[in-house]
């Protein structure tokens, strides 16, 4: 490992000339001579020259993300100038990081929401152990639909460590617990395919705003709510079956 | 010749290679001896001087003290790392030996740190290149096991550094593979490398689209191999003899390492014979004999080789891919050739495994591909570009000792995350951070890779700085760290202990002593090859003046070869071994008609233009030289 500070140079300027050759350039490489150009600050969409919009041609978004590679990555750039490397470096990692999180559906709509001042319930793994090891109780919201549910399933979990700590287990017991997990596997998934549906209704909002036509805000905010309402809905299951694996074994 | 060639070097657990692409393909480059494969084996002689390769294997049998192999395995790790290494292998560790210090291994009266010995190793290779170019080599791509962390890659790095070579990039071991074998196969679809080495053992898959190799998930051991193998052998013997003749040995170094070499030997003809009969001198003239079957040596190793199952299903899951979906699978590393170890992979993969490629060069093979890419590739390198993950999680220490990921395994790199920090107390100065590496959800089972603190935070209230510290993976998978508080704008200042590895000041310290010498052992290895070739014309040249041809030659021809062997006898015992060359190539001019003439005229027209040392091929100390004349500039 390595450290550096990162030195405090002026944000890049919106300049439209490659500073090595001075023509006209893209905005991470000179379409005119190749050089890599400094890295701007820009958001992961922007990066790609895509609106913010959810609804994303996945195999474009590969063919850019090689095609980007080709000109950005590191290897390439090798007998490069140290400053031309350190772009290099720095521009290809946010190529990385910027596909990493619009190629996949779940990352994408949790970095639009994030970008939209968004911050999500945090429902993570992480959290349930902080939790379970400072004693204080999770913050977790229990989706209402399904309360009575995970109460149940709460129970069997206690049920079956308790007799996992005594060595036996009974086979009914994992076998019900089986089965209302791969329920929430469906649910699960079918949340992603509910979450692309609002995808539209956010996609559509975008689409007016670039035609110039007034988008309110409260519009704005009734379709992330729902979003954020179902992610959420969606990471307390995945965390569910995590902890249902876990006592599994599986 | 261009100075900046870049090589490929493949630092393995039992050997090492080094590769170098030749026009379009990619070769190994031999050693002295004309073997390929150097030995990862390190000894002091006598006169503590280094002895690195196979000349040290005989150190392993007579002094086992002052000789150490399997070095990879401690490449940057720490002392609790390594317990269960130590009750295996028979590794001297220095006595004076801190917590949390950099690991030293006694060789004879001296310690050295495990940079160090693979740096030998590494000059070693640097070597060999060098003599086959006849030119100085210091820049390399070095290969690690895909699933080493970044202490280990740091350590590898350093190890370069010590031996005087520009890193210029880390390789994952089983993507150079693949390298090497996409490059005649410009095709696109998905492969599976496994890669069973001496100490390591990696599983990669990739997918190969248009000279685009990337992988999408890794995995594996890194302290999984043929070693284990070997130990296992060992210890059954040990019982055996212990048991059978009533002798402990365990203590007799020198007992153990013969062990070692035959069970060893026995191993890599199990691999193409049915049976192998141990033979080993025991002290007060006993003997301890066994027969092994290969059904009896694959019912033994077989919860070894099984210990690869379980990273393969975990890199198919990753990749989101069933077995099925597999197009190719590439056999890599020593232990594949063990029939046993076929089988499995044929089985997890339900398809027949590539092993056109020579299993233990593809590595060094694929790395020299790299080399070339990185020296701005040729034609056959034309739009190879390799997009690599990080193996293991990055994570970050948070309250409760939970580990926070902020970067995933698997993630292409370079890869970057950027967290905020802030202030628990008014006017509070410093923030530690604890950095890990692993998948593991609390910390203290993850790897510590450092703890640091972001010193010099404005004095503020609590909870108002805002600290922006960025993590970055570099494309060799190494971690950089940098911080700022953005608040105030003022750089935080970056206090680093590094929960392993060697700090600057003293790679610093190792390379200047190594590469002082390497510099001067070039040179004078230059002076002698100088020697050896002015001896080898200065021969023939006596030859020619007795041969008829001798007679044929004009007095000005005569009087010139004269003047200017007395001018290569005059420099010849001198140490610039330029004067020496200049003197050399001039006789050489001067004799190619002799040469010409003292050919039978039946190969007199092949040979025409060949000057003096090239027509005598006899038994000058050119003659046995392994691999194509070395080209001087």
């Amino acid at each position: 490992m390595t450290l550096t500070s990162i030195t405090a140079k002026p944000a890049p300027e919106e300049t439209q000339t490659c500073w090595s050759c001075g023509s006209m350039r893209a905005s991470h490489f000179c379409e005119a001579c190749g050089k890599v150009q400094p890295p701007a600050p820009v958001d992961y969409f922007t990066f790609f020259g895509l609106p913010r919009k959810l609804n994303i041609d996945v195999a474009l978004l590969d063919r850019d993300f090689y095609e980007l590679s080709r000109k950005l990555h590191p290897d390439l750039n090798a007998r490069a100038g140290s400053q031309e490397q350190e772009w290099s470096l720095q521009q290809s990692s946010r190529l990385n990081d910027a596909h990493r999180v619009l190629k996949d559906p779940i990352k994408r709509t949790e970095y639009l929401l994030k970008l939209e001042g968004v911050e999500l319930e945090e429902q993570s793994k992480s959290a349930t152990e902080q939790a379970r090891v400072t004693g204080q109780l999770k913050k977790q919201v229990v989706p209402p639909d399904l309360l009575e549910e995970v109460f149940e399933l709460n129970m069997q979990l206690e049920e079956l460590r308790a007799q996992k700590k005594m060595g036996e287990d009974d086979p009914a017991l994992i076998e019900e617990i089986g089965r209302q997990k791969l329920e929430l596997e469906e649910k699960h998934e079918a949340l992603l395919e509910e979450l692309k549906k609002y995808w539209k209704g956010w996609d559509a909002l975008i689409d007016r705003q670039l035609a110039r036509q007034a988008v309110s805000q409260e519009e704005r905010k009734q379709v992330r709510d729902k979003m954020v309402d179902l992610l959420n809905r969606r990471n307390y299951i995945r965390n569910l079956v995590r902890d249902v694996s876990e006592v599994l074994g599986d | 010749m261009s100075s900046d060639r870049i090589v490929g070097i493949d630092l393995g657990t039992t050997n090492s290679l080094v590769a170098y692409m030749q026009g379009e393909s990619p070769v190994v480059i031999p050693g002295e001896d004309g073997s390929n494969l150097v030995p990862s084996v390190v000894a002091l002689d006598q006169n503590n001087q280094p002895v690195i390769g196979n000349t040290a294997r005989r150190f392993l049998i007579e002094t086992p003290e002052r000789a150490v192999y399997s070095i990879k395995r401690l490449m940057g790790r720490g002392v609790e790392d390594i317990q269960e290494e130590l009750k295996l292998f028979p590794f001297r560790l220095a006595d004076d030996l801190q917590p949390g210090e950099v690991l030293r291994i006694k060789l004879g009266g001296k310690t050295f740190t495990p940079p160090e010995i693979s740096a030998l190793v590494l000059r070693q290779l640097k070597r060999n290149a060098e003599r086959y170019f006849g030119a100085p080599v210091t820049k390399a791509v070095i290969t690690v096991p895909a699933y080493f962390n970044d202490a280990q890659r740091q350590a590898t790095k350093d190890a370069g550094r010590i031996a005087g070579l520009e890193v210029l990039r880390l390789v994952n071991e089983p993507t150079a593979a693949s390298l090497a074998y996409g490059l005649d196969k410009k095709q696109n679809g998905i492969v599976a490398v496994y890669d069973l080495g001496g100490g390591t053992f990696d599983i990669s898959i990739l997918r190969l689209h248009d000279g685009i190799f990337e992988v999408i998930a890794t995995n594996g051991d890194t302290h999984l191999g043929g070693d284990d193998i070997d130990n296992l052998l060992i210890t059954i013997a040990l019982d055996d003899i212990q048991g059978d003749l009533g002798i402990d040995v365990r203590r007799n170094a020198e007992i153990v390492q013969a062990i070692r070499k035959a069970v060893i030997d026995a191993k890599i003809v199990l691999s193409s014979q049915t049976s192998i009969k141990l033979d080993i001198n025991l002290p007060q003239g006993k003997r301890y004999q066994r027969e092994i079957t290969r059904e009896q040596f694959e019912q033994l190793i077989q919860p070894i080789i099984d210990r690869t199952i379980g990273p393969v299903r975990q890199a198919l899951k990753d990749a989101g891919l069933k077995p099925e979906q597999i197009d190719e699978v590439v056999l890599v590393g020593g232990s594949t050739r063990i029939p046993k170890v076929r089988a499995l992979v044929k089985q997890l993969f339900n398809r027949e495994p590539h092993t056109d490629l020579n299993p233990d060069e593809v590595v060094a093979l694929g790395a020299a591909v790299q080399a070339n890419i990185l020296s701005g590739g040729s034609t056959a390198t034309e739009n190879m570009l390799l997009l690599d993950v990080t193996p293991l999680s990055l994570g970050i220490e948070v309250a409760g000792g939970v580990t926070d990921k902020v970067i995933l395994r698997n993630s292409t790199i370079p890869a970057s995350a950027t967290q905020f920090y802030t202030t628990q107390v008014d006017g509070q100065a410093n923030v530690a951070i604890h950095v890990l590496q692993g998948e593991r959800e609390l910390a203290k089972d993850c790897r510590s890779l450092a703890r640091f603190d972001l010193k010099g935070v404005p004095p503020m209230a609590a909870g108002m700085p805002r600290i922006e510290v960025k993590f970055l993976i570099d494309a060799n998978g190494i971690l950089h760290v940098s911080a700022r508080e953005q608040r105030s704008g003022k750089e935080a200042e970056i206090q680093v202990q590094p929960s392993y590895g060697l700090t600057d000041e003293q790679v610093e310290s190792m390379i200047l002593d190594s590469f002082d010498s390497a510099e001067e052992d070039f040179r004078q290895r230059q002076v002698i090859e100088a020697r050896n070739e002015a001896g080898t014309i200065l021969t023939a040249l006596e030859k020619g003046k007795k041969s008829p041809a001798w007679g044929k030659l004009t007095t000005d021809e005569k009087k010139r070869i004269a003047k200017l062997e007395g001018a290569l006898n005059a420099v010849g015992n001198e140490d610039d071994y330029a004067a020496i060359r200049k003197a050399i190539e001039a006789l050489n001019q001067a004799t190619t008609h002799l040469a010409e003439l003292m050919m039978d005229s039946a190969v007199s027209s092949v040979l025409k233009g060949k000057t003096m040392d090239e027509v005598d091929m006899g038994e000058g100390p050119m003659a046995p030289h392994p691999v194509a004349k070395a080209e001087f500039e």
